[in-house]
């Protein structure tokens, strides 16, 4: 009981002082009824299963641990693609930095716009996603997001949408707190492309909610920023139907703190659902976590988790993957691959990989592996005149490839794998 | 151009010596064959050469051109002008072929203070060796020596030593794996880059391969040395008559 008291006591420290953002009626219902699930549920801790390999304090704290801002000297990422560009500095909305919303086969706005709203779509799906993946393992710190959110975009997808949606997250302010929460509708036979790159604040939550008719198709590549200190939570549901597609890549440079969690539900048949990042960590302050959950409740469903972790002087990634295949779900394809480069003897990698089955025609696989760089891979590049830095940071580039290869347009995959290629350089 | 004197070599991480004092000088523009039986310690020889790890020189010495390979590192070697064709080519999958070719050539250009080669041409020369030794462009394009047959791999071997174009290449049984049309075509590969400036040490079990690189020079090694050396006539003696008169002659 004790413990429970703790951590009741722990949330309402955490909400005291909370005001919700105000809105449209059905908007603040919304958002009250995230806030009471909250309180239902209490915050994490690190004596909850769930956060057993990572400590969630950071991200629960009253006030968020600040976060010194880093300009590595790089260019934007995806500068070079045509895209409808949308900038938040801190979790607010920069009108002068972004382009007019508004594109061909889209409807897009800003989320206070459409909470604004007393009819709009959102109605539908805000919060929804998130509620639904609340079963069978909680996950308070997204019913926190749907209750504090105050701003991020909401996209329809109406066609085929040429235009990829680029969000910046720009990181300004040493302690800014932000959370912001997207929603996408992809209707039948429609597709649209998100990326989400940079670090967003000093501590940064993140909620998606991704709704896929049948035969629609979303794909999505994200990187979170190399500031050093900033902490991130981040949280995508999906909701993926009948011949669907759903493609979600996640880059991780840095960062003291990195909670992913994907949520995804198959509900139509022949379905497509893929899910996957590389993350590289320097130092015993790095600390990334990727927590995936996906079910099958379809026919011949297809799904794959790659997951690759470049870990050196202490660094910590944690990996818990599941596949949950319901009864009916026959002809599943479930395929889970978690594994990382320990670059030397301190840094740890923690994988929790589980398959629970209950069809009897499906083929799931799931492999974890840590390992060294390959010695005898890196002898026979030496052999050959290749200096031993610069053939060590070709084979732990290549350990990546696998995962980098689940991006689907090679120009996007190209320039991730430059700027990865720049970090080894940088910390080889 | 290869001059090793005395060399013993011990496995680092136990009491095994393989190398037991081992004599050899390659003439720069020659090519020398060593022969032996398995576990003579022919591969290590090679390995050590190519300065793999797992091994302690306990005595003597190897230069090139005067230069004390055991002091360096491996890819120190390399940008000297020493090649090692693997006997088993080390698959790297993530790696391109080019990328790597491409890695490993300005890499040695680099390390000799050269100008590293354009992409236009360094892509002309791979594709114009590439073709000589029926290798396409999608061998190229694969991962290294990933998916490739033994053959393959081999001849992947000599088109990184032809863009490499090392002064001195050691061969480690280039031949096992590969069937008579195979060992012809790397054998071609071979003899195109023989050059009064490139010495050639080719280690093997049969004479076959020397009917296609004819050497100047044959050695038999046995328990870790050089126990007889001789013309091409004595590969011929090995094929006849087996190690077993020779080691008796010599023992």
């Amino acid at each position: 009981m004790a413990i429970a008291k703790l951590k009741a006591d722990a949330t309402e420290a955490r909400l005291a002082g909370v005001t919700l953002p105000d809105g449209a009626q059905w908007a603040r219902a919304a958002r009250g009824d995230a806030l009471a699930r909250v309180r239902a549920m209490g915050l994490p801790s690190k004596r909850d299963e769930y956060w057993k390999y990572t400590n969630p304090s950071d991200l629960t704290a009253v006030d968020a641990p600040s976060a010194a801002l880093f300009d590595g000297g790089e260019a934007p990422l995806f500068g070079d693609k045509e895209c409808l560009n949308i900038v938040f500095v801190d979790g607010v909305f920069d009108a002068q930095a972004s382009d007019p919303l508004a594109g061909e086969g889209i409807e897009i706005m800003r989320l206070c716009d459409a909470m604004a709203a007393d009819i709009h779509w959102a109605k539908d799906l805000y919060g929804v996603l998130e509620t639904r993946g609340q079963v069978p393992v909680e996950r308070p710190l997204a019913a926190l997001n749907t209750a504090l959110a105050t701003d991020g975009v909401v996209i329809h997808a109406t066609a085929k949408v040429a235009k990829p949606i680029h969000i910046s997250y720009l990181h300004a302010d040493e302690t800014s707190d932000a959370n912001l929460h997207n929603l996408v509708k992809v209707d039948a036979g429609a597709e649209v492309t998100l990326l989400e790159t940079g670090p967003g604040a000093a501590r940064f939550s993140t909620c998606l909610e991704v709704d896929i008719a049948d035969t629609g198709a979303f794909h999505h590549v994200r990187t979170q920023g190399r500031d050093h200190e900033r902490r991130t939570v981040t949280h995508c549901f999906a909701r993926v139907g009948a011949e669907s597609t759903f493609k979600s890549f996640t880059v991780t440079v840095n960062g003291v703190l990195t909670r992913n969690e994907c949520v995804l539900d198959i509900i139509g048949d022949d379905a497509v659902a893929h899910v996957a990042g590389v993350c590289v960590g320097d130092g015993k302050d790095f600390h990334h976590d990727d927590t995936v959950f996906i079910t099958h409740d379809a026919l011949n469903g297809e799904s794959r988790q790659v997951f690759k972790k470049v870990l050196r002087n202490g660094a910590t990634g944690v990996f818990q993957g599941k596949i949950l295949v319901k009864a009916g779900a026959q002809k599943t394809d479930g395929y889970q691959i978690s594994q990382s480069l320990l670059l030397d003897e301190d840094a740890q990698f923690l994988a929790k990989p589980e398959l629970e089955i209950y069809a009897d025609d499906v083929a799931c696989s799931h492999g974890s592996t840590s390992g060294a760089i390959d010695e005898t891979a890196l002898f026979y590049l030496r052999s050959r005149g290749v200096p031993v830095r610069v053939a060590r940071n070709l084979l732990t580039l290549s350990f990546m490839a696998e995962a980098l290869d689940e991006i689907a347009d090679s120009a996007l995959a190209d320039e991730l794998r430059d700027r990865l290629e720049g970090w080894l350089a940088r910390h080889g | 151009m290869l001059e090793i004197k005395g060399l013993k070599v011990k496995l680092e991480d136990e009491d095994k010596q393989i190398l037991k004092g081992l004599d050899l000088t390659v003439e720069t523009g020659k090519v020398h064959a060593i022969m032996g039986p398995n576990g003579s310690g022919k591969s290590t020889l090679s390995y050590v050469l190519a300065g793999k790890d797992g091994y302690e020189v306990t005595e003597g010495s190897a230069t090139l051109e005067g230069d004390d390979l055991l002091e360096m590192e491996p890819e120190e070697r390399a940008a000297l002008g020493l090649f090692l064709a693997f006997q088993y080519p080390v698959e790297i999958p993530g790696v391109g072929n080019m990328t790597f070719l491409r890695t490993a050539v300005n890499a040695q250009r680099k390390a000799r203070g050269q100008e590293e080669l354009s992409a236009g041409d360094f892509l002309k020369e791979v594709r114009a060796k590439a073709k000589d030794l029926k290798i396409d462009a999608d061998m190229l394009k694969r991962p290294v020596n990933v998916g490739f047959s033994g053959g393959e791999k081999k001849r992947n071997e000599i088109l990184q030593m032809a863009m490499l174009s090392p002064k001195m290449c050691i061969l480690d049984e280039t031949d096992s794996g590969l069937d008579v049309d195979a060992m012809k075509l790397v054998a071609d590969g071979v003899n195109a880059l023989r050059d009064a400036g490139r010495s050639f040490l080719v280690i093997t079990h049969y004479q076959r391969l020397l009917d296609h690189i004819k050497p100047d020079v044959v050695h038999i090694m046995a328990d870790g040395r050089i126990v007889k050396t001789g013309g091409p006539e004595l590969a011929l003696e090995v094929e006849n008559n087996g190690y077993a008169d020779i080691l008796a002659e010599v023992s």
